[in-house]
């Protein structure tokens, strides 16, 4: 079955599969958002289900009461009992009174709230009014039916990038934005970097507090950290933002390409940049060299889950030695992904979307060593005695840039590593499919 | 509008979810968007299930609500049921398909799929994941066993076990346990559902002389139907600590016919040790120790018995959030002269349990987190439950060795507390700080020493009502041990504040002890 799909297909055409996606929705993105703002507040206007999702994908980690909560709606609001705008400006008020702490209130979209077309833009623009200037409240959608995972964080920089309430009107824009969510240690390797290269007027988006965004104009050039960051893009565009083209900074290969995209539209010279890079060039590759031989000739089979999966599988093929088998995404941006697939080898089957069940015949056929998947997968396939790697940890753990190249590729070795150690052991769980 | 931070229960589709997982050759499809999809992980990750769930989800998408979101839920059904040959179908919505009003139910019956089908209705905005699976399981009973009729010759001593299932706390081991002691006293088990049982075997239930309902929650519902439709009587004490487990054993043995003499001897006590371990004169220390509990409605009763009579604890605070089975819980908390905490709000919860000032918290996965914060011993006996409370060894918690699981886990985190007060006691000793080396391993001379670290004290529980307290008072209070501190700290607050004294002084805080030492 799956050998006939690759044939019939154009080498270059995505498979496009119609079918159960076995992926989280656009919400997700708020555990790593929520710890990244310190002083932002999200409450999702939705349903129980909501509530659970969040809880569950965050493992109930609640060691603080956390910045995030789910204003459940109820029978009596759909019935029409209650006006849902009045009941919304009550629930914040009780949350914003308990919480005087949070500056930036992020109202979050999800699947019931528009379906039923609750006006949560228009409620934000009432309720920021309200509470200016101490605080600022602004709306994007997490939906199930619109996003996927990372396209929650994708939809709420677009808000951010839009919100004229969180931009000072007499700043100068910045010079360089650089795009798309980043733990605070690859920011701060990024900046010492840019800075020895000479270029100091940057930016981060989003920044560590929520209350300001910076200035942008058509003097701002941005460059995308993230490979989700399609609907942030265009926003970011439309004020006349110009992008660097560039692959993402995954891997030693990656995180040169971007950084020499951006030292060349800042005019920054060969010599200087090989000065600031060849140290950290250097590290990046002696790091990943521990981990090649367990992933060279490997074969890799990666399901959409994070949108990162073409750039995970480019790294992987390139810098490691891994056959990739398929590279799923939940969705191909033509223009941000056209580097990375252009970098992808010959014959490797690229998947759009997802038809779970027939995916997972796919992957039985090719057998391969390894497996980058969702959590709901991944037991399954192990007790079936297939290794695998889970995805939803890419979007948590620091994996950009030079110093933390060889720690991606122990994240893929480390399944392969443990697999050895345990090789005396039945893989078969208790009552496991055969 | 209901503002939520932690939810104790998830939506009612995740009831359906966990029947179908439960169950074998039946198959869900499930009406719902993209992203739902996230509650597999509670089956593969926290109970480390090595099979998806048999659940399709239609996940729609925005672009399809114009078109035609009935069509993908026909076609989702059609491929589900050519693909894994269930021999019931179940059928139903989440929270964002009900809204859509497609009408999962009528759709699939018209669809002539081969396969009987259950339509499920789940109302999201009204109710929650308990009240769900107590449901589908009373439809899915109900689709199979409803027009047979029950055989001519039953043996009295024939019974179902009704009411565990996926995700539920230690069910597995509880189905384990009971069945053998059933077994035991002359009792023999048909069919245990909806874990582990197939559509088949839901038809045969009347076949029994009567069911053991082991979770009300969510098996009261189909109980009570069985015994409605079919005469078949249930079970209504849940066999949780020593004393309950008699009268379980009492209640089913009266129900099987089985003279109540040979109930003198029962089979299977001989195992049991909780009831010699509690009286084992070092247990004295669990004394009177206030114990604060919440969970699901018949986990949170059972331990509240066991705490005070078979533990010696006393229960400080008693709570479900199972608003369905407040009035069992009112019921139980006046028992211990208290007023129960019917609450899904977890900042409630909290707020509870820093006015009652507990030295043990037995609760779920939040009380858990709860009791990290305020720094005291906690010990989990109900869903939900995180990954470490679905354990690799036998670890029941009904029956005779449900009690000695139970003693076990309930002392080891109070004797973890414990040593951390010596540890904190002898902080200063010459011979045990930190800068010191071991006395056994004096030729080993640390080569720096480190500066002698102070743990800081545990919060006191209460804030609230301080009255201040004199420099030397309060360095009297702290010579007190770290589990009574709170206590004494408490009651010489409120002694004082009774009286107007202003500030506490040495003199208060030993008229205040008098005081309450009665």
């Amino acid at each position: 079955m799956g050998a006939l799909e690759a044939i019939a297909r154009e080498p270059s055409a995505p498979l496009r599969q119609r079918g159960q996606h076995e992926v989280f929705c656009g919400l997700t993105s708020i555990i790593w958002l929520h710890r990244k703002l310190q002083d932002a507040f999200f409450l999702v206007v939705g349903s129980r289900t909501c509530a659970h999702l969040i809880q569950s994908a965050a493992g109930v980690m609640i060691f603080s009461e956390p910045r995030f909560a789910t204003a459940i709606m109820e029978e009596r609001d759909l019935a029409g009992m209650a006006d849902m705008h009045d009941e919304l400006d009550r629930v914040v008020e009780e949350l914003l009174t308990r919480r005087p702490d949070i500056r930036l209130l992020v109202l979050v979209g999800s699947c019931p709230s528009e379906v039923i077309k609750l006006d949560l833009a228009r409620a934000a623009t009432r309720l920021d009014r309200r509470f200016a200037p101490g605080r600022h409240v602004i709306a994007y959608s997490g939906s199930g039916i619109e996003t996927t995972f990372t396209q929650g964080e994708d939809n709420f920089l677009a808000s951010l990038v839009a919100a004229e309430s969180l931009r000072d009107a007499s700043e100068k824009p910045v010079s360089l934005l650089i795009v798309g969510c980043l733990a605070d240690v690859v920011e701060d390797q990024l900046s010492r970097l840019l800075r020895d290269m000479g270029i100091t007027d940057f930016a981060f988006l989003p920044g560590r507090s929520g209350r300001k965004v910076p200035a942008i104009g058509p003097e701002t050039r941005f460059a995308l950290a993230q490979a989700y960051l399609g609907a942030t893009a265009a926003a970011l565009e439309s004020r006349g933002a110009c992008r660097i083209d560039a692959i993402f900074p995954l891997g030693e290969e990656g995180t040169t390409a971007w950084l020499s995209a951006i030292a060349a539209a800042f005019g920054v010279t060969r010599d200087r940049f090989d000065a600031v890079t060849q140290a950290p060039r250097q590290r990046a590759r002696n790091a990943m060299t521990h981990y090649r031989p367990w992933l060279e000739g490997r074969r890799i089979f990666l399901f959409p889950d994070s949108q990162m999966e073409p750039s995970l599988a480019r790294y992987l093929s390139r810098e490691l030695g891994a056959d990739i088998v398929e590279v799923g995404s939940p969705y191909l941006h033509r223009d941000h992904m056209a580097g990375e697939l252009a970098l992808l080898p010959a014959g490797i089957t690229v998947s759009e979307g997802q038809d779970v069940d027939r995916q997972i015949d796919r992957c039985r056929a090719a057998d391969p060593d390894l497996i980058v998947c969702g959590l709901g997968l991944a037991n399954p396939f192990e007790a079936e005695g297939r290794r695998t790697k889970w995805s939803i940890e890419f979007a948590f753990t620091p994996i950009q840039g030079y110093e933390q190249a060889g720690d991606l590729a122990e994240l893929f070795a480390r399944p392969l590593m443990r697999g050895a150690m345990l090789a005396g052991l039945a893989p078969r769980a208790e009552g496991a499919a055969p | 509008m209901k503002l939520s931070m932690w939810t104790y229960e998830g939506p009612p589709h995740v009831g359906a979810m966990r029947i179908a997982a439960s169950m074998d050759r039946v198959h869900l499809v499930l009406h719902a968007p993209q992203g739902d999809t996230y509650a597999d992980l509670l089956f593969t990750m926290i109970e480390r299930r090595p099979s998806r769930p048999p659940v399709t989800y239609t996940t729609f998408q925005a672009r399809d609500l114009a078109a035609s979101t009935a069509e993908i839920f026909q076609t989702a059904c059609r491929d589900a049921v050519a693909r894994y040959r269930p021999d019931a179908l179940l059928v139903g919505a989440s929270c964002t398909a009900e809204l859509l009003q497609d009408d999962p139910g009528g759709l699939a019956r018209i669809m002539d799929l081969g396969v009987p089908v259950v339509p499920l209705e789940l109302p999201s905005y009204q109710k929650k994941e308990s009240w769900g699976a107590a449901e589908t399981f009373y439809r899915i009973v109900r689709a199979m066993a409803a027009g047979r009729s029950r055989p001519a010759e039953i043996a009295p001593n024939s019974c179902n076990i009704l009411g565990p299932t996926a995700l539920g706390f230690r069910n597995r081991d509880d189905v384990t346990e009971i069945t053998e002691l059933l077994r035991k006293n002359g009792i023999d088990v048909r069919v245990v559902a909806p874990l582990g049982a197939s559509p088949a075997d839901l038809a045969r239930l009347p076949d029994a002389a009567f069911n053991v309902s082991l979770y009300p929650e969510i098996s009261d519902l189909t109980a009570r139907w069985l015994q409605k439709t079919h005469g078949m009587p249930f079970t209504r004490s849940i066999p949780i600590g020593v004393r309950a487990t008699h009268e379980f054993l009492a209640e089913a043995r009266a129900l099987a016919g089985l003279d109540d003499a040979a109930a003198a001897a029962v089979a299977g006590e001989e195992g049991e040790r909780l009831g010699w371990y509690s009286r084992s004169v070092d247990s004295t220390y669990l004394t009177n120790k206030r114990v604060f509990i919440f969970g699901d409605a018949t986990h949170a009763i059972a331990a509240a018995r066991i705490a005070s009579q078979e533990m010696g604890l006393r229960v400080c605070g008693l709570g479900s959030h199972m608003r369905e089975f407040a009035r069992d819980l009112r019921e139980a908390a006046a028992g211990y002269g208290l007023e129960a905490l019917i609450s899904d709000d977890h900042l409630e919860v909290e707020r509870a349990i820093v006015e009652a000032g507990p030295e043990l918290i037995l609760g779920t996965q939040m009380e858990r987190h709860i009791a990290k914060r305020l720094r005291v011993p906690c010990a989990v006996i109900s869903a939900p439950a995180h990954v470490q409370d679905y354990p690799a060894r036998y670890s029941p918690q009904m029956g005779f060795e449900g009690a000695n699981v139970i003693f076990d886990s309930w002392v080891h985190p109070l004797m973890m507390g414990l040593e951390e007060h010596l540890l904190q006691m002898f902080r200063n000793d010459f011979e045990f700080n930190d800068a010191a080396s071991a006395s056994h391993l004096a030729a080993i001379k640390p080569v720096e020493a480190q500066p002698a670290t102070t743990p800081s004290e545990p919060a006191p529980a209460a804030q609230s009502a301080r009255v201040p307290w004199t420099g030397e008072a309060e360095r009297e209070l702290g010579k007190i041990p770290f589990f009574v501190r709170g206590k004494a700290r408490r009651n010489t607050e409120i002694f004082a504040a009774s009286r107007g004294i202003h500030p506490i002084t040495v003199e208060t805080l030993y008229d205040a002890k008098a005081h309450f030492a009665r």
